[in-house]
């Protein structure tokens, strides 16, 4: 099983855990796009947590559109733990995904800047 | 507590205009509950703005600094020290906050990050509704604790109107009749014989009809 080897993974214990600074500081950063995987939805140990996770990568989008960096290079996938084969396609999707979009566009201003 | 609504990042963008450094001043108090203007609005504001500024090709700094309250002067000292380095202050903090820091830094302008909308409750995350107009003269003892000023759309002291269907407002089904709310409540409180008393016309003039208010305490000045 392979996925695209640009992708850096953060765990966290819940995609509850994560919250729109987390998916914006990472965009300021100079991250191309993110995407969040959590559970399967209804199957969350703690209820609620891939539900907020999707709402805040909801709430994401529509401030990266508002910025002009496109709310499309975010993205939420949910799937089950042992399913680490439909990771590597969700992976090679979202890669694909972000190569047609092309870089994150306040890179370019950023490197120029420094 | 004072319930405000984030302004969209749009119309934030048109008051920085041409600034260069700009600080993002969040507040800890009743704007980090209703998440409108507290310190993680602050940073995902501030955020947003670096990026925008930079894919723009425009050179601004973004600083973000979240004080305990911008309603008291010992906190919003806190500030003066670097208040010089920046050309405008967005705050988000209620009206209240952005006009006592404009009022404070003289030579800085200030923007608004919020919509201040009203004095409420959080009923559940993310659902605020009104309950007090302040109008500085409580009758709430008398209407069995639901106010007729704040949640009655024509402010009656002797009602319901004819307007009341069902428990709800003829200006929307949404709305509960508050005069509807007070004589459920008084029933349950068994003080329907207090419902049947008319309530003499309200004094007024503590309201917002005679202008700013003040509220003058000898007992605690300094």
């Amino acid at each position: 099983m392979q996925y695209p080897a640009d992708i850096k993974i953060i765990r966290v214990p819940c995609t509850g855990k994560v919250d729109v600074i987390h998916i914006l500081r990472a965009f300021e950063k100079g991250a191309d796009g993110v995407y969040v995987v959590g559970c399967m939805e209804g199957d969350c140990h703690f209820n609620a947590g891939n539900f907020r996770a999707r709402k805040r990568v909801e709430q994401a989008a529509r401030i990266l559109d508002v910025i002009g960096v496109g709310g499309e290079r975010v993205r939420m996938y949910n799937l089950s733990s042992s399913e680490g084969p439909l990771f590597a396609k969700y992976a090679v999707e979202m890669d694909e995904k972000i190569r047609e979009l092309g870089p994150n566009p306040i890179k370019l201003p950023k490197k120029s800047a420094a | 507590m004072i319930v405000a609504d984030k302004k969209p990042i749009e119309e934030i963008i048109e008051e920085i205009g041409d600034h260069k450094n700009v600080l993002i001043l969040g507040c800890n108090e009743c704007v980090t509950v209703c998440e409108a203007g507290g310190k993680k609005e602050v940073g995902i504001l501030a955020s947003a703005l670096r990026m925008y500024f930079l894919k723009e090709g425009k050179d601004v700094k973004i600083d973000e600094i979240t004080l305990e309250r911008q309603c008291d002067h010992e906190y919003l000292e806190e500030i003066r020290d670097g208040i010089d380095q920046y050309d405008a202050v967005v705050s988000l903090a209620c009206g209240v906050g952005v006009q006592f820091t404009a009022e404070k830094y003289h030579a800085t302008p200030v923007y608004p990050g919020v919509n201040t909308c009203f004095l409420g409750a959080t009923e559940e995350r993310g659902l605020w509704t009104e309950r007090c107009q302040a109008c500085g003269q409580c009758i709430l003892a008398k209407t069995g604790g639901i106010c007729p000023v704040s949640r009655c759309a024509k402010r009656l002291f002797n009602g319901p109107c004819g307007g009341s269907t069902r428990g709800s407002c003829e200006i929307n089904k949404e709305v509960d009749c508050a005069w509807q709310l007070i004589i459920d409540r008084m029933k349950d409180l068994e003080r329907l014989d207090d419902y049947e008393q008319l309530s003499p016309l309200k004094d007024w003039s503590t309201d917002r009809a005679g202008g700013p208010r003040k509220v003058v305490r000898e007992d605690v000045q300094q």
